[in-house]
C-alpha cells in the first residue's frame, strides 16, 4: 500500500488508488453502492430510519422503495432526525439510524452526534459526500464531515469505494452498539454510491484495534465484595451506563443483597422502580436531599456505569469525602478519570453485577450480612424531613409547574415513556414523576441539548409503535424555550403518525437561566424573557402554541387553572390519532429546589431558601433536630448565592 | 485529580510508541486528542514500519503520570490505535536526526570541524560562510552538540523528532494479533 504523504494524511482521502480493493471479490450480486447501502441496512435488521434527502445522498434515497424493509421517517430538520434516532434508540435499546445529505445536512447533525456521544447512545449516521474528485476543492455542499465530527464520535468512516459499503456498515452498526455505545459516522462519497460492486452478506469485519472488555476479572470482584463486608454506609451511585447495559434487575439484586440505598444520575432515573424503598432518587445539583446527603456521608461509594459528572459531584474534592470507591464501567478510560477508585472493575455492568452478586452471596453464606439499621435510620430521617416539596399556590395565580408535572404523572398510564427538553421542567420531571420502568425516561443529560425533546419523543413513539404495538404512550414535558428550537417537527409528528403528547410548561422565560440570574446575577434578567406566555397590550402569545399546534393539524389546548389542566390532561390521554399539545401557563419565578450551586461542595445543598441541612450537620438519626426546618439565620439564603461565580462575587 | 493542562514545565519526559493502522486521517485523530487535553507535545514522528499496514507514531512529551494514563486510555479508545507503550528510557534505544546550519568562516571553521569530529557527526554541506552538520543520537548528545555550536551562531536548525525501539529481539507489532489489515 502506498503510504500517505503528510498532506494526504490530513486531507483524509487516499489519492492513490488502492490496489487491494479492486483485485478481490468477483462473487456476490452485482449492484451499485447505493443499492448495497440499503441492502446492508436491511440485512442488519434495521427497521426504522430517520432523515432528510439531498443531492449528495440522492443515489441512496433513489433506492428506497415501497418494498424496502425499513420504515423511513421524514423529519423536517437534520437535528430533529438525529434526536429522533436517539429517542428511538433509548426507548428500544436498538441502534438509531439516520441518512442525511452532505454539507449543511451533515453539519446539522453535529449536535445530535455530540449529544449521543455524551449519553452513550448507539447511533449510525450516514451522510452523503461529494464525489472523490471534488473532495477538498470546496465543492458545492462539501464539508469535511469526518473532520468536523472527530472529537464527538465513537468512530467515523469516509467511504470512497462502493465495494467497502456493506463491510463498513456492518462494522459501524457493531461499533455503535457494542462496548460503550456511541455514535458512528459513515460519510459516503457520491463516487461510492454510484460505483459498481459485488454484494455479499454476512461481512467479515476488520477491527483489529477494537476489543471491548465485557467480562470482569475475578480478583477485583473479591476485593469489591470485601469492601461491602467492611462498610456500614454503602451507596449505589447508578448512572446511564447501567441503563445502556439493561442492568436494572442486577442493580436491584445488589441493593437487596447488601441492603444498600440506590441513588441515580439523571439518565438512570427509573432503573429500579421509584416505588422501591431502596431508591432515594436523583443526586447532585438538583437531586433529592436524601440522595445527595447519603452520598456525602457514605463510607462506600459504588459507581455503576456513572462518570462523576460535575452536575453530580459538585466540587470534586469534597464529593463523598469519606468514601472508598468501587467503580464499574465498560469504558476503561472512565475509571480514574475524575476520582481514583479503590477497586476498579472494567466490564459490562450487567455481567459485572451478576458476578459480583454471586461473589457477595458466597461471602454472606459464611459471614452473614452486615446490619445497616443505623444507616437506614439516618437516611429515613432525611427522607421524612426533606421530601420533594413545592408550593402549589403561586403568587400570581398561575399554575405551579411542579404541580402540573405531578398531575401528569398521576394521570399517566404506568407504561408511559417520558421525554423532556432541557431546563427547569427537565429537573422537575426527573424529580416528580414516578418512574416505574427502565427505558421510560429520555432526556439529554451530558450535553443538555435544548430542542432535544420533541424529536426524541417522535423517535420514542416510532419505537413504541415498532416494539410495543404503540401501547406505550409518549409524553413530552418541554419548556417553552426548548420547544421552540425544534417545533417544526410537529409536522413530522403529525404526518408520520407519531401521536406524541406534549406538555409545555410555559413560564414565558428561559426558566433555568433566569433561576441562576435570580440567585447569582443580582436579578438582572438579561435576555431570558421570551414573552411567549404574555398577554400585554403589545405582545399576545408569540407564538400562540395552541394555534401553532393547530397549524400542524395537531390538537392544541391551553390550561391556566388546575381544573383546566386536569381536564386537558385527561383529554390528551384519550387522543391517540394525532399529537396533542397543552400550553400550561405556569409561574415564571418558580425555582428548582434542592440545589447545589455550581462548583460548590454538595455539603452546601440548599433544600429550600435558607435551609442547608448538611452544613448544619443534620446527620444524626435522632430526628430531634427540629430547628433544621427553619431558616437558621438571615444570611442563609445568601449562602446559596455565595456559590458559583465570579459575577456574583462582585455583588454588593 | 486530573491536572490540566497535562504538561507543566517540571513534568517528566515520556516517550510513547503508538502502533496504528496505516490509514488516512489517523494522525489527525491522534493529534486532536492530544490538543484537546492541552498535552504539549515535544516531538512527534510518524512513519511506516516493518509491516506495510501498520504505522508507528513516536511521541515525546513532558507530562505528569496521571494525565498521561488518561491520555493513553483515550488513545486506546481510537479504533485505529492497535498498541501503545510508554517506553522505558533505560530499556529502549532512542534517536533523533538533526540538521544544523552553523555560521562558520575561515577563521573558525577548523574549530567547528573539531567539534564535528569529536561528536562523530558529519558535515553535509560546506559554504564559505556556513557549515551544515548532520547529527543523529539520543537527546542528550544532540543537546550537548547544540550547546557547543551555539557560540558560533546557528543559522538554521531542524530536528526530526525522536524515534525509539525497545532493546532485544522483539517487535512491538508482535503484540498486534490478526493478519494484514486491508481495505476500506
Ligand atoms: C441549545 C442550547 N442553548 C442554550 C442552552 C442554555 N440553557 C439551559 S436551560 C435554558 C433555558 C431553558 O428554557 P425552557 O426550555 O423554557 O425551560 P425552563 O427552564 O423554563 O423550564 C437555556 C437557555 C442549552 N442548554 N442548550
Amino acid at each position: 500500500m502506498v503510504s500517505p504523504t503528510p498532506l494526504q494524511a490530513f486531507s483524509g482521502v487516499q489519492k492513490a488508488p488502492t490496489k487491494t480493493s479492486k483485485q478481490t471479490l468477483v462473487d456476490g450480486e452485482k449492484m451499485t453502492g447505493a443499492q448495497a447501502l440499503i441492502r446492508a441496512l436491511e440485512d442488519l435488521g434495521v427497521q426504522d430510519v430517520f432523515g432528510i434527502p439531498g443531492g449528495a445522498i440522492l443515489p441512496v434515497y433513489h433506492q428506497i422503495h415501497d418494498d424496502t424493509k425499513f420504515r423511513f421517517v421524514l423529519m423536517r430538520h437534520e437535528q430533529g432526525a438525529g434526536h429522533a434516532a436517539e429517542g428511538y434508540a433509548v426507548a428500544t435499546g436498538r441502534v438509531g439510524v439516520c441518512i442525511v445529505t452532505s454539507g449543511p445536512g451533515a453539519t446539522n447533525m453535529v449536535t445530535p452526534i455530540a449529544d449521543a456521544n455524551m449519553d452513550s447512545v448507539p447511533l449510525v449516521v450516514i451522510s452523503g459526500q461529494v464525489g472523490i474528485d471534488s473532495i477538498g476543492t470546496d465543492a458545492f455542499q462539501e464539508a469535511d464531515t469526518v473532520g468536523i465530527t472527530y472529537p464527538v464520535v465513537k468512530h467515523s468512516y469516509l467511504v470512497t469505494d462502493a465495494q467497502d459499503i456493506p463491510r463498513v456498515l456492518a462494522e459501524a452498526h457493531y461499533i455503535a452498539r457494542s462496548g460503550r455505545p456511541g455514535p458512528v459516522v459513515v460519510d459516503v462519497s457520491k463516487t461510492a454510491q454510484v460505483g459498481e460492486m459485488y454484494y455479499s452478506w454476512p461481512q467479515k469485519m476488520i477491527l483489529p484495534g477494537y476489543n471491548p472488555t465485557t467480562k470482569p476479572h475475578g480478583h477485583v470482584l473479591r476485593e469489591a465484595a470485601k469492601l461491602f463486608e467492611q462498610s456500614y454506609r454503602p451507596v449505589l451511585y447508578v448512572g446511564g451506563g447501567a441503563m445502556r447495559s439493561n442492568a436494572g434487575a442486577q442493580v436491584k439484586e445488589l441493593a437487596d443483597l447488601t441492603d444498600s440505598p440506590i441513588v441515580t444520575t439523571l439518565p438512570a432515573r427509573g432503573i429500579v422502580p421509584d416505588s422501591d424503598p431502596k431508591v432515594l432518587g436523583m443526586l447532585g445539583m438538583h437531586g433529592t436531599l436524601a440522595a445527595t446527603a447519603a452520598t456525602q456521608k457514605c463510607d462506600l461509594l459504588v459507581a455503576i456505569g456513572a462518570r462523576f459528572d460535575d452536575r453530580v459531584t459538585g466540587k470534586m474534592d469534597a464529593f463523598a469525602p469519606a468514601a472508598r470507591v468501587i467503580h464499574i464501567d465498560i469504558d476503561p478510560a472512565e475509571i480514574g478519570k475524575r476520582r481514583q477508585p479503590d477497586v476498579p472493575i472494567v466490564g459490562d455492568v450487567a455481567e459485572v453485577l451478576d458476578a459480583l452478586n454471586a461473589e457477595i452471596k458466597r461471602g454472606q453464606a459464611i459471614r452473614g450480612a452486615t446490619n445497616l439499621k443505623p444507616w437506614w435510620n439516618l437516611i429515613n430521617s432525611w427522607r421524612e424531613k426533606y421530601p420533594m416539596k413545592y408550593d402549589e399556590e403561586t403568587p400570581d395565580g398561575t399554575l405551579s409547574p411542579q404541580w402540573v408535572v405531578e398531575e401528569l404523572s398521576r394521570q399517566a398510564a404506568p407504561s408511559t415513556i417520558w421525554v423532556s427538553g432541557v431546563g427547569q421542567h427537565q429537573m422537575w420531571a426527573s424529580q416528580l414523576i414516578d418512574f416505574e420502568n427502565p427505558h421510560s425516561w429520555i432526556s439529554s443529560g451530558g450535553l443538555g441539548t435544548m430542542g432535544f425533546g420533541l424529536p426524541a419523543a417522535i423517535g420514542a413513539r416510532v419505537g413504541s409503535a415498532r416494539d410495543f404495538g404503540g401501547k406505550k404512550p409518549v409524553w413530552l414535558i418541554d419548556g417553552d424555550g426548548s420547544f421552540q428550537m425544534t417545533s417544526e417537527e410537529l409536522a413530522a409528528a403529525f404526518i408520520d403518525n407519531a401521536p406524541v403528547k406534549i406538555a409545555i410548561l410555559n413560564n414565558s422565560v428561559y426558566g433555568m437561566v433566569r433561576q441562576w440570574q435570580t440567585l447569582f446575577y443580582d436579578k438582572h434578567y438579561s435576555q431570558t424573557s421570551i414573552q411567549d406566555g404574555e398577554n400585554t397590550e403589545d405582545i399576545v402569545n408569540v407564538p400562540d402554541f395552541v394555534k401553532l399546534a393547530e397549524a400542524y393539524s395537531c390538537v392544541g389546548i391551553r390550561a391556566t387553572t388546575q381544573d383546566e389542566a386536569k381536564a386537558a390532561i385527561k383529554r390528551a390521554n384519550e387522543i391517540n390519532d394525532r399529537p396533542v399539545l397543552i400550553d400550561f401557563r405556569v409561574y415564571k419565578d418558580a425555582m428548582v429546589w434542592p440545589m447545589v450551586a455550581a462548583g460548590q461542595s454538595n455539603d452546601t445543598v440548599t433544600y429550600k431558601p435558607g435551609v442547608q441541612p448538611l452544613l448544619h450537620n443534620d446527620t444524626t438519626d435522632s430526628g430531634s433536630d427540629s430547628g433544621a426546618d427553619e431558616p437558621q439565620n438571615d444570611t442563609d439564603h445568601a449562602a446559596v448565592a455565595d456559590g458559583a461565580t465570579a459575577a456574583e462575587q462582585s455583588k454588593e | 485529580m486530573a491536572i490540566y493542562p497535562a504538561s507543566t514545565p517540571h513534568s517528566e519526559r515520556h516517550t510513547l510508541s503508538v502502533l496504528v493502522e496505516n490509514r488516512p486521517g489517523v494522525l489527525a485523530r491522534i493529534a486532536g486528542l492530544f490538543a484537546r487535553r492541552a498535552f504539549n507535545i515535544n516531538s512527534l514522528s510518524v512513519s511506516p514500519t516493518e509491516r506495510p499496514d501498520i504505522s508507528r507514531v513516536t511521541v515525546t512529551a513532558d507530562v505528569e503520570q496521571v494525565p498521561l494514563e488518561q491520555i493513553i486510555k483515550q488513545l486506546n479508545k481510537l479504533l485505529h490505535v492497535l498498541k501503545i507503550v510508554d517506553l522505558d528510557n533505560t530499556d529502549a534505544v532512542e534517536r533523533e536526526l538533526v540538521l544544523i546550519k552553523v555560521a562558520a568562516n575561515e577563521t573558525n571553521r577548523s574549530d567547528v570541524l573539531e567539534i564535528v569530529r569529536l561528536f562523530r557527526v558529519r558535515v553535509v554541506d560546506v559554504h564559505p560562510e556556513s557549515l551544515t552538520i548532520e547529527a543523529t543520537g539520543a537527546e542528550g548528545k544532540i543537546d550537548a552538540l547544540l550547546g557547543l555550536l551555539h557560540d558560533y551562531g546557528i543559522i538554521e536548525l531542524v530536528r526530526s523528532g525522536a524515534v525509539a525501539v525497545t532493546r532485544g529481539p522483539h517487535a512491538l507489532s508482535e503484540k498486534v494479533v490478526g493478519s494484514e489489515i486491508r481495505g476500506r
